[in-house]
């Protein structure tokens, strides 16, 4: 079992099959439907570790941060909200714009080249 | 208690001083009452001439003239003051009103000078000063062309203003005859020798110039006019301008008796205050210590000292520079300074080079150690510098400022300027002010300098100098993309032509630093995809688009797209549009009608996508590119097809542009429009490159803009065929999208560039820079390549398998997405912004 996300997996009870890793563009995201309805966006760094975040932009309500662009700001990883360009730290769901402002994490992990998503 | 200002006038001036007192008078201390002979508030008469341009007499109005919701200044338009009584301290207006005054300020302007010939009242002759006056003309010119083609006319006076009015003529298709009673045209600003050239570059425009002759008789003869010159030539002519001067008008103050100047005008002190303490004189209605200034900026000049007098502050006129410099036609003149050599012992040195066209004088002091004045005539780059070195110690050998290696510019920066030079000329503005801004008011910016100290804020010769003076100030104006790259966007461009890198993992290993955001990641996309390499969603491009780019469509705020077929000119066919109403209702999509005129599809989801194209295309849509930075749309009206009117085939050449350039990325969006005649029913000088018919061919306008900062696009070139327009669009386009910064529109773009609107004809007319050959290639190359990305996705099955909502539940439905009815379409619901996290 390969790890890519932090610690944080740890706690995780139920694990989700999404997709394959390949099929995550680095530098990009794809977004997965929980079984309760919830949207989590697996987003791929440049460097091939994998987040979980909500997938909704808090600023908007819209289900979209799966097609945001993934970067980093100082060297903070980021995926910026496609509507109005929020970055929010792909680690902790903060966002660099609005401090007072964050969004859920989700671990992730990845199988035997399947990717996985953990809900506490 | 406040006190009553009457104005009589409302012109630049007149307008100012209302603007100066409103600003300074914090306390309100007084109530302001305009009176205007003219039906519209102030508008700017310096550039008149453009009015032939649109016919759009809004487009002059100064910018706030109309004093909206400033309770202490009342406008009266239309009703001129006719008298006044100074003992009751009050004016009566040409309707009887009355009005008693604790001030009056005269701003009566000036009318043109009309010299007493024979005929000078006949019908068809014309005067050139206002709006109204060019309306005439222009329906003069309209009659004489139903009656018999191509009208004639004649423009009495080969200063300043008659030729402004030539350009006006010739504007309308004219090509007028310039009759001048001094031996050269613009004898006030030019000597002989420039005049000489002057004359020749006039003449090259299809102006016939008839010096050293005066205008002696007028006569009727059938419908038109026989003008007889001195010098006994007969110019049979359909209407005929006078434009030799003006007068001021001191009627008012005459009929009042306060004292008048020599040469007419109301006589005022350094304060402008008349022989009356509580009348005023400003602009060319005043004759300041004895002296009439024919010139906006002395006008300004003394509405800045009148207001600041009757707020109680000492302010004295402090005489005026005299410097002009204009664009005649496309001819360079400016003269400044003792440009005549008046000054006893003065020296001139000039530089006249007939073949390109170039004349330069200095006059410099008898020991050749301080400049005096000049002339410059069909290049005049380095008018800003000279002048400012007026009455300074010469920085470096007089020959060596306008010879042909350097030139001014080069030879001299602006460390060499004294604190006291004028840097912005139209609002009096040194460089030890600009540099205060700088230092003091801690001004890091050429937009912040402008509206701190108003320079460069007319007509913006002046801001390469502002750039220049922020940079000897040590403000480095960073023009770094992001964090992740040093370089601008042009800079980066020109690496990645340079060293064909095709992918930004490359680029910024080399060339960057960190991993890029969403800032970099779009802008080297739109660089990577204007070169050319192949589909914007192919291999590692995908990522780095923004998401409209990386859907093919325009994200909405509730997530979903809409879709946007080109359509292009705005032409489609009955059975085309059906098409686009069956699938609106077969996806259930909201529709709307775009200003670029074509159909704009909402509420597809990512899903969707792929099927509505397919739908589409198989009925022979493309993408309209309504999603990037690219070219949208090319309006047009319908030009000679349909209209009355019109005077060339707009739809047909909105059609071709519109599929040339599409495709085409660039720093942001680009818009164009056709109008099929001088109407203007496209809206095309609202566009980045908008294109105008007249009856002699295509007239061309860059650097338009809609939206919330609207700027007019300037002519860059007139009267060319279609092959021409196309092969100058090329360079054009390529040029701008070498060399903008990132999300610069074009207006933006021109405003900024170095040397404005002439150096990029030079560039892109003239070929200054020897590149036209390869802009024009890479618009071919452009133009060879280009195929619709929508196909390019449904014929690629790994590009179309990332148009899934879920990753792990396709074709799921959104949970997110809702629509209700609205006016019978579907509009989003909101389901409410979900609970945010606090840390």
């Amino acid at each position: 079992m390969t790890v890519l996300s932090d610690d944080r997996s740890a706690g995780a009870e139920t694990w989700t099959p999404v997709c394959r890793v390949e099929q995550i563009p680095v530098g990009g995201g794809v977004a997965a439907l929980l079984d309760d309805g919830v949207q989590v966006a697996v987003l791929r760094t440049d460097d091939g570790e994998l987040h979980g975040l909500s997938n909704i932009d808090p600023f908007s309500g819209a289900a979209v941060l799966a097609r945001g662009i993934v970067g980093d700001i100082g060297g903070v990883p980021v995926v910026a909200s496609p509507i109005y360009k929020q970055n929010f730290d792909l680690r902790t769901g903060r966002c660099l714009d609005d401090p007072d402002v964050g969004i859920a994490t989700y671990p992730v992990r990845v199988v035997d080249g399947t990717v996985h998503v953990g809900v506490r | 208690m406040s006190r009553t200002l009457v104005v009589a006038g409302h012109g630049m001036v007149a307008h100012r001083l209302v603007e100066a007192l409103r600003s300074d008078d914090v306390d309100g201390t007084w109530r302001v009452v305009v009176f205007g002979e003219e039906t519209r508030p102030a508008y700017d008469r310096v550039v008149l001439t453009s009015y032939v341009d649109t016919w759009d007499a809004d487009a002059l109005v100064l910018p706030g003239a109309e004093y909206a919701g400033d309770e202490l200044v009342d406008l009266v338009l239309g009703d001129p003051v006719e008298s006044i009584d100074r003992d009751a301290k009050r004016v009566t207006t040409r309707s009887g009103r009355v009005q008693d005054y604790d001030a009056l300020v005269l701003a009566t302007g000036s009318r043109p000078f009309v010299p007493p010939v024979e005929g000078k009242d006949l019908p068809g002759v014309f005067v050139y000063r206002t709006i109204e006056d060019l309306d005439d003309i222009r329906a003069a010119v309209e009659r004489a062309r139903q009656r018999r083609g191509r009208p004639a006319a004649a423009v009495v006076g080969g200063g300043l203003l008659g030729l402004e009015a030539a350009k006006a003529l010739r504007d309308m298709g004219l090509s007028p005859h310039v009759v001048e009673m001094a031996p050269r045209l613009m004898p006030l600003q030019v000597d002989d020798g420039g005049g000489g050239l002057l004359n020749r570059l006039i003449t090259d425009l299809d102006v016939t110039v008839h010096t050293g002759t005066s205008t002696s008789a007028i006569a009727q003869d059938g419908d038109r006019l026989q003008a007889r010159l001195g010098n006994g030539t007969e110019l049979d002519v359909d209407l005929l301008v006078f434009s030799a001067g003006v007068r001021p008008r001191d009627d008012l103050g005459r009929q009042a008796g306060l004292e008048l100047g020599e040469r007419g005008g109301v006589l005022t002190d350094e304060t402008c205050r008349t022989s009356d303490p509580d009348i005023f004189a400003v602009g060319e209605c005043a004759s300041v210590a004895g002296r009439v200034y024919g010139l906006v900026a002395p006008g300004y000049s003394m509405a800045e000292v009148a207001a600041a007098t009757l707020l109680g502050r000492e302010a004295s006129f402090p005489g005026a520079d005299t410097s002009t410099k204009l664009k005649l036609m496309g001819v360079d003149v400016a003269s400044f300074g003792d440009a005549h050599a008046a000054t006893e012992g003065s020296l001139e040195v000039v530089f006249n080079d007939a073949v390109n066209g170039s004349y330069k004088k200095l006059v410099v002091s008898d020991d050749a150690t301080t400049l005096l004045g000049g002339v410059l005539v069909g290049d005049a780059s380095e008018y800003n510098l000279l002048r400012s070195l007026v009455g300074g110690e010469l920085p470096a050998d007089p020959a060596a400022l306008i010879g042909p290696a350097g030139g001014g510019g080069d030879a001299v920066g602006v460390e060499a300027l004294s604190d006291d030079a004028q840097i912005c000329s139209c609002n009096a503005v040194t460089k030890g002010a600009i540099n205060a801004a700088i230092h003091d008011d801690g001004c890091d910016s050429v937009g912040a300098i402008k509206s701190c100290t108003r320079a460069g804020t007319s007509c913006g010769s002046c801001v390469p100098m502002l750039g220049k003076l922020l940079a000897a100030g040590g403000i480095e104006q960073s023009t770094a993309l992001c964090e992740h790259f040093t370089q601008s966007r042009a800079e980066l461009f020109e690496i990645v032509r340079a060293t064909r890198i095709t992918t930004f993992s490359e680029l910024i290993a080399k060339h960057g630093t960190g991993t890029g955001c969403a800032v970099c990641k779009p802008a080297v996309a739109s660089i990577l995809a204007t070169l050319g390499n192949g589909h914007v969603l192919g291999g590692e491009q995908a990522t780095l688009q923004d998401t409209n780019d990386r859907f093919l469509a325009n994200m909405q705020r509730n997530g979903t797209y809409s879709v946007v077929p080109r359509v292009p000119g705005g032409e489609i066919t009955p059975d085309k549009l059906i098409v686009l109403g069956e699938v609106a209702k077969e996806f259930g999509l909201y529709t709307k009608i775009t200003g670029g005129q074509r159909v704009d599809l909402f509420g597809a989801t990512v899903d969707q996508l792929p099927q509505i194209w397919r739908r589409l295309v198989d009925a022979g849509f493309e993408s309209g590119h309504a999603y990037g930075k690219a070219l949208r749309t090319v309006k047009s009206c319908v030009g000679t097809t349909w209209c009355r009117y019109g005077q060339q085939d707009s739809v047909g050449l909105a059609v071709e542009l519109e599929l040339r350039y599409r495709g085409l990325r660039s720093p942001h969006k680009l818009k164009s429009g056709v109008s099929g005649c001088q109407r203007e029913c496209a809206e095309a000088r609202s566009k980045d490159f908008g294109i105008i018919a007249t009856e002699h061919g295509w007239n061309l306008y860059v650097g338009g803009n809609g939206g919330a900062v609207p700027r007019h696009a300037d002519l860059l070139v007139s009267g060319v065929d279609t092959d021409e327009l196309v092969r100058i669009i090329d360079r054009f386009l390529m040029f701008y999208v070498r060399t903008a910064d990132r999300l610069q529109r074009t207006a933006a773009w021109l405003d900024e560039l170095d040397g404005g609107l002439d150096h990029l004809y030079a560039v892109v007319v003239e070929d200054s820079l020897g590149i036209c050959d390869e802009l024009e290639a890479a618009m071919a190359e452009h133009v060879a390549n280009y195929e619709d990305e929508w196909k390019g996705v449904l014929e690629d099955p790994e590009k179309l398998a990332r148009f899934t909502s879920f990753v792990n539940a396709p074709g799921a439905p959104d949970p997110t997405i809702a629509f209700e009815t609205e006016r019978d379409q579907p509009v989003p619901v909101m389901l409410g912004v979900p609970e945010v996290v606090s840390r």
